[in-house]
């Protein structure tokens, strides 16, 4: 499992020792340019945010966290009471917060809640959109249940583009991404490719890839939109 | 082990596949199998499997020559069509040399080249194939016996053969080949699927798949489908029309927004090009003795070498490209090639027919009239060159053309050669109903 950012501006030795018991690998944050500069090569698997005497900094790295192009989750806030009311402006920023002063058997209660369902969704390297489900560690893609038979590129040309949704990609850096090398298929392989992939996604589902016209293709919309 | 096998070898894990096919295409276009287990999968990636070159047409004669085949990862696909239920899949190979070294017998191999040497000069190469065929009452006595009598756009809901095209064209899907039209052609019992384009490569891996699914599926309804040119005579052959395009820096190069007629000095060095070269590759669009019955005059298919944007009757039509589409379906059609070739080697000597028209700068000969429906009406109006009338004038040609010899490479060409000549030779040890007909009775 990558680390989880963890960004204490307060020392709380309670806190790194509840993680260490529980297993969980961590790596401290202090400034919101680490949320880059220390970002694990599978990305951040989760974030423990205490927002702390001075909240707007941890909101700050809370916002760069998420703003990413796969969103880190899931972020859970340590908040102290009288903070409480910024929880409402800020919703789609955390997935659940614990007061501060924590108690242990609080923190930790929520920890294994949000860490067993969603986060394990995270090591094991799912995508998950709408009907879509991309198992990245086995290359299993599934639709409404079904499994999908696909030829390596349209495989690796889905997980490109389901990795960031509502991103515009154009040809010319699907095939450099994709592709990788200066595939003789040109632009137009993609084009291609996309017509077999939403072939096998099916009917209802083709429109997961859609069109930008004059500018190349997105995977469904993003979070922010 | 890199991550396209990694791919495949977990593909197999995780679905279940019990067996790997290996596909490969001898020199006359004949799918070629084997199958391994997916145990065999990961030293097939590392080492390919070895195989006897010598049992396979045009690969290597007269003495035992070890050959490897080497899937290509990226075509791997679940062979999911009709009842084939044994959970199998399939890839094709690349075909090498003991050594390591590609095969110079190995299709594939001559395709991908072409289309590396058009690479560098900063052009892909696309293709469409309009793909014909008959369907036939199954019958021992290998005789053709038309299941309708049905025309051009029929459809009537009775008819097993719309059952058999549904399923055919659910099961091209399924293996990813789009098709673009369907429909039931002019002849009884004929058939056309036309295929979405794709890179010149992947299409002719498509045209083989194609091949067998169409013929697996019609088997499984008890009707026998058939590839073969010219199977009724009387009625239309059976064409593979290519639409055919190139494109550079992902725009369309046939496509001049500036030029009158949409068309771009690529485009037309191209299209003569391949009038220039046409009857010189014809052997190997066309290369059965039945192929020859198709070309003739009366029944729209090409047999002059001619070009003509409304003319049906011309070797290369060129459509007018559909409205609004900023000149991307600009195309050119090449209509002589059949659906018993190997497309592997059309593919390969139709761009390098091309290719060399643009290299050379050939110039476009004037546009053959459209009311033109065959050479005999007017032959005397324009001064036009005929595709070959026989297999064996075919073979002439192809045997002067450095053109074929060198996109071939000297082992296929020769290899080729003496393969039809002896095809030829055959035929014509054949006394014909049509000799006995004719000459019987009254000499």
């Amino acid at each position: 499992m990558p680390a989880l950012a963890l960004y204490t501006p307060e020392a709380s030795p309670e806190l790194t020792q509840l993680l260490d018991l529980g297993g969980y690998v961590w790596k401290r944050i202090v400034t919101v340019n680490d949320v880059v500069d220390l970002e694990p090569q599978e990305s951040w698997a989760g974030a423990i945010i205490q927002l702390g005497e001075d909240p707007e900094r941890g909101w700050t790295i809370v916002r760069s966290l998420r703003g990413k192009d796969i969103p880190i989750e899931p972020v859970i806030l340590l908040t102290r009471e009288n903070q409480l009311h910024q929880l409402q402006l800020n919703d789609e920023l955390f997935d659940d917060f614990c007061l501060d002063p924590f108690h242990p058997h609080e923190l930790k209660a929520r920890l294994t809640h949000l860490f067993t369902s969603e986060l394990d969704s995270n090591t094991s390297n799912l995508i998950e959109y709408g009907p879509l489900l991309i198992n990245l560690e086995t290359y299993e893609a599934v639709v409404e249940g079904q499994p999908l038979d696909l030829t390596y590129m349209e495989y690796e040309l889905l997980r490109f583009l389901a990795v960031a949704p509502g991103r515009v990609f154009t040809r010319e850096i699907l095939l450099n991404q994709v592709w990788g090398y200066e595939y003789y298929g040109g632009a137009r392989t993609v084009d291609v490719h996309v017509r077999r992939l939403r072939a096998k996604l099916g009917e209802e589902n083709a429109n997961l890839i859609q069109t930008v016209r004059s500018v190349g293709y997105k995977f469904g919309k993003s979070r922010w939109q | 082990m890199e991550r396209p096998q990694d791919y495949v070898l977990r593909r197999v894990e995780e679905r279940g596949i019990r067996i790997v096919r290996l596909w490969f295409t001898d020199v006359q276009g004949q799918l070629k199998s084997f199958a391994i287990s997916p145990a065999e999968l990961e030293p097939a990636f590392e080492e390919g499997m070895v195989f006897d070159g010598s049992s396979i047409d045009g690969f290597s004669r007269i003495r035992e020559e070890d050959m490897l085949a080497r899937p290509d990862p990226t075509t791997f696909e679940l062979m999911r069509w009709g009842n084939n239920d044994e959970n199998a899949a399939r890839m094709f190979c690349d075909i090498q040399r003991a050594d390591g070294t590609p095969f110079h017998g190995d299709s594939r191999h001559v395709l991908r080249r072409v289309m590396e040497q058009a690479q560098v000069a900063g052009f892909t190469f696309f293709a469409a194939p309009e793909m014909e065929y008959f369907l036939f009452e199954e019958n021992r006595a290998g005789s053709p016996i038309p299941l309708d009598k049905g025309s051009y756009f029929d459809l009537t809901t009775a008819d097993i053969a719309s059952d058999i095209r549904r399923h055919t064209l659910s099961s091209l899907e399924a293996m990813g080949i789009s098709v673009e039209y369907s429909f039931h052609e002019d002849a009884p019992s004929q058939h056309e699927i036309d295929l979405r384009y794709t890179d010149a490569l992947m299409m002719a891996d498509n045209v083989m798949t194609f091949r067998l699914i169409v013929r697996e599926i019609a088997l499984e309804h008890g009707v026998h489908a058939t590839f073969m040119p010219k199977p009724l005579a009387g009625e239309q052959g059976s064409g593979m029309h290519t639409h055919l395009s190139l494109f550079r820096d992902g725009k369309n190069a046939f496509h001049d927004p500036n030029s009158p007629d949409g068309l771009s000095e690529t485009a037309k060095h191209f299209v003569a090009g391949l009038l220039h070269h046409a009857r010189e590759i014809t052997a190997i669009t066309n290369q059965l003795v039945n192929s020859y019955k198709r070309l003739i005059t009366g029944y729209e298919a090409p047999v002059n070498v001619s070009w003509a944007r409304s003319n049906r009757a011309a070797l290369i039509r060129v459509p007018t490209p559909r409205t609004g589409s900023r000149g991307d379906s600009t195309r050119i059609e090449y209509r002589a090639p059949d659906p018993a070739c190997n497309p592997y080697l059309a593919f390969a000597v139709i761009l390098a027919a091309g290719m060399k028209g643009i290299e050379m700068g050939y110039e476009l000969p004037l546009e053959a009239p459209p009311s033109m429906t065959g050479y005999t009406e007017h032959g005397g109006l324009i001064d036009q060159d005929q595709l070959p009338q026989s297999l064996s004038e075919a073979l002439d040609e192809m045997e002067k053309s450095e053109l074929v010899r060198e996109t071939l490479g000297e082992h296929l060409f020769r290899w080729f050669l003496r393969n039809k000549r002896i095809e030829w030779a055959e035929y014509n040890t054949q006394v014909t109903p049509f000799e006995l007909d004719r000459y019987y009775s009254s000499l």
